[in-house]
């Protein structure tokens, strides 16, 4: 579905993309994980073409989305929704107003129906007493959830996550992952989530991309990662103390 | 697209390359303002489509009647200032009479829309470029792109229709207020009655002054949208760029103002 082919990327002054490729399928939790400044969020942007390749090419079945512009770009971009790091909710729009946004803008459908579309999201992230509240009312993870309510309400077929648990207190994390893992169930969406957070991705990702120094050091299942022998994943994974005798048990929320 | 990739160039190493790439970033940073004035121009038919309506309502009511109070006390005062310094020159021939028409002259063809502009460009200009910078740091401009939500229809065609109709409003309700300011000071200080004071002011007052002022008062509300978002959406590197963006847009904006004012008055009246 998404197929990185020799992406290469300058930034600053080195290559943060050298040579990337992978492939991911259809319905999967696919999970990208790496050290800071290895490129995760990068490679996450060139799949939208916020950022565009000085080489190689991102295809979205069958559309090259590194060269498309205009009507075209737009068409593709319609197929995902994106959870940034930040939330990225209009600060001065309440959380119901920002769920709202892409069916006022985008679509005709009438206020009763937008608004039980929204308070049907909002119940679905765990939010539905904040309605009528602002981003800068609620908490760093009621934002996240909100973030994702508004990324869902188009029904995207492809979901991004840029670090969807970074800076959350482990309960509320892995209440990200369950409404992660709950969605890939319940609509069968393709999910690609760029994270620090091994717990997660070993919990319910489908397969797990290391990225080290702009190549890809690994690419396997959790299974196979937690046994893997490449060194820098084990100094990753021996980081968050996740050791190689024990097998990691996979524990979907 | 707003959403641009960041550009990274090598130090230069003599000062003419230093110059020579300042040259190429001012060209393409005029180049970008223009194509993002024309991006706006075009998202002008969704005008009163849908929320488009109401967005520009708000904006008029945001930038427009909120800068009422700051802009009747400037006007007031430049007025006044404008008759006393005429008035004490023109007493030394006993032409005190004529102030009517010095400030009424002065505050329809230039005075009025400049001291508008400037005021528009520090608050609502530097707010637009806070606000703008703000949404792209935090990403809420790539998501809305993201959501297939064009940032040029959503943000910058409401604050441009908005400021494009009350900075010239706003100019003509400052040349009334000026106007008033001058004839206080007139009868209070000069011994110029209120009837001669008007009947000389609107005797040397042709209507050309009132459209000349009026369009260049529309020019100014269009150079100050397009500069404090062209800026807002340029933002990067944070809380520290939000406030460059900030500075950026105010210098930016006088420097225009007074450029295109100087054009516009040597368009019309030479």
């Amino acid at each position: 579905m998404i197929r990185f082919e020799n992406v290469r990327k300058w930034l600053g002054d080195h290559w943060v993309l050298e040579d990337v490729s992978f492939e991911i399928k259809r319905g999967e939790t696919f999970f990208i994980v790496g050290p800071s400044g290895t490129g995760k969020s990068v490679t996450l942007q060139h799949m939208v073409r916020l950022l565009t390749p000085d080489a190689g090419r991102v295809m979205i079945d069958k559309d090259c989305v590194s060269t498309a512009r205009g009507r075209n770009l737009e068409r593709i971009r319609t197929r995902f929704g994106m959870l940034f790091q930040s939330g990225a909710l209009l600060e001065w729009l309440t959380v119901a107003e920002n769920v709202a946004l892409p069916l006022l803008e985008l679509t005709k459908m009438g206020h009763e129906e937008i608004d039980k579309l929204v308070r049907e999201k909002l119940e679905l992230v765990g939010l539905p007493d904040a309605l009528a509240k602002f981003p800068a009312e609620i908490s760093g993870g009621m934002r996240k959830r909100a973030a994702l309510a508004r990324a869902i309400i188009l029904k995207p077929e492809i979901m991004l996550y840029d670090e969807p648990t970074a800076g959350l207190d482990p309960v509320s994390a892995r209440k990200i992952d369950a409404l992660i893992a709950d969605m890939q169930v319940k609509t069968g969406i393709t999910s690609v989530v760029v994270t620090h957070d091994l717990q997660s991705a070993l919990s319910i990702g489908t397969r797990i991309a290391m990225l080290f120094e702009g190549h890809v050091v690994e690419l396997s299942t959790p299974a196979d990662f937690v046994k893997s022998q490449v060194a820098e994943v084990r100094e990753f994974l021996d980081s968050q103390y996740i050791t190689r005798r024990g097998d990691w048990e996979k524990n979907t929320p | 697209m707003i959403t641009r990739e960041p550009v990274y160039l090598p130090p230069s190493d003599t000062r003419r390359a230093e110059l020579g790439r300042d040259v190429l970033d001012l060209v393409c940073n005029c180049g970008r303002a223009l194509l993002l004035l024309f991006s706006a121009i075009g998202c002008m038919r969704f005008a009163f489509q849908g929320r488009s309506r109401d967005r520009i309502v708000e904006q008029m009511f945001s930038s427009g009647i909120k800068s009422l109070g700051v802009i009747s006390v400037v006007s007031m005062f430049t007025g006044m200032i404008l008759a006393l310094q005429t008035g004490i020159e023109l007493r030394k021939f006993g032409q005190e009479v004529n102030i009517g028409a010095a400030v009424m002259v002065s505050l329809l063809r230039e005075m009025g829309p400049f001291m508008t502009a400037l005021i528009l460009a520090a608050s609502v200009g530097s707010s637009f470029a806070a606000q703008m910078g703000t949404m792209t740091v935090s990403e809420e401009i790539p998501a809305l792109e993201l959501m297939s939500i064009d940032p040029v229809k959503f943000l910058v065609m409401p604050r441009l229709i908005a400021m494009a109709i009350m900075t010239p409003l706003l100019s003509f309700y400052g040349c009334i207020l000026g106007v008033i300011g001058g004839g206080i000071v007139g009868s209070t200080q000069l011994g110029v009655s209120w009837v001669s004071y008007i009947d000389n002011a609107m005797r040397f007052a042709e209507n050309k002054d009132l459209y000349v002022g009026l369009l260049k008062a529309f020019l100014f509300g269009v150079i100050i949208t397009v500069v404090s978002c062209h800026e807002g959406f340029a933002t990067r590197q944070g809380a520290v760029g939000v406030g460059r963006a900030t500075r950026r847009t105010v210098i930016l904006s006088f420097l225009l103002i007074l450029v295109v004012g100087y054009i516009v008055t040597r368009l019309f009246y030479i």
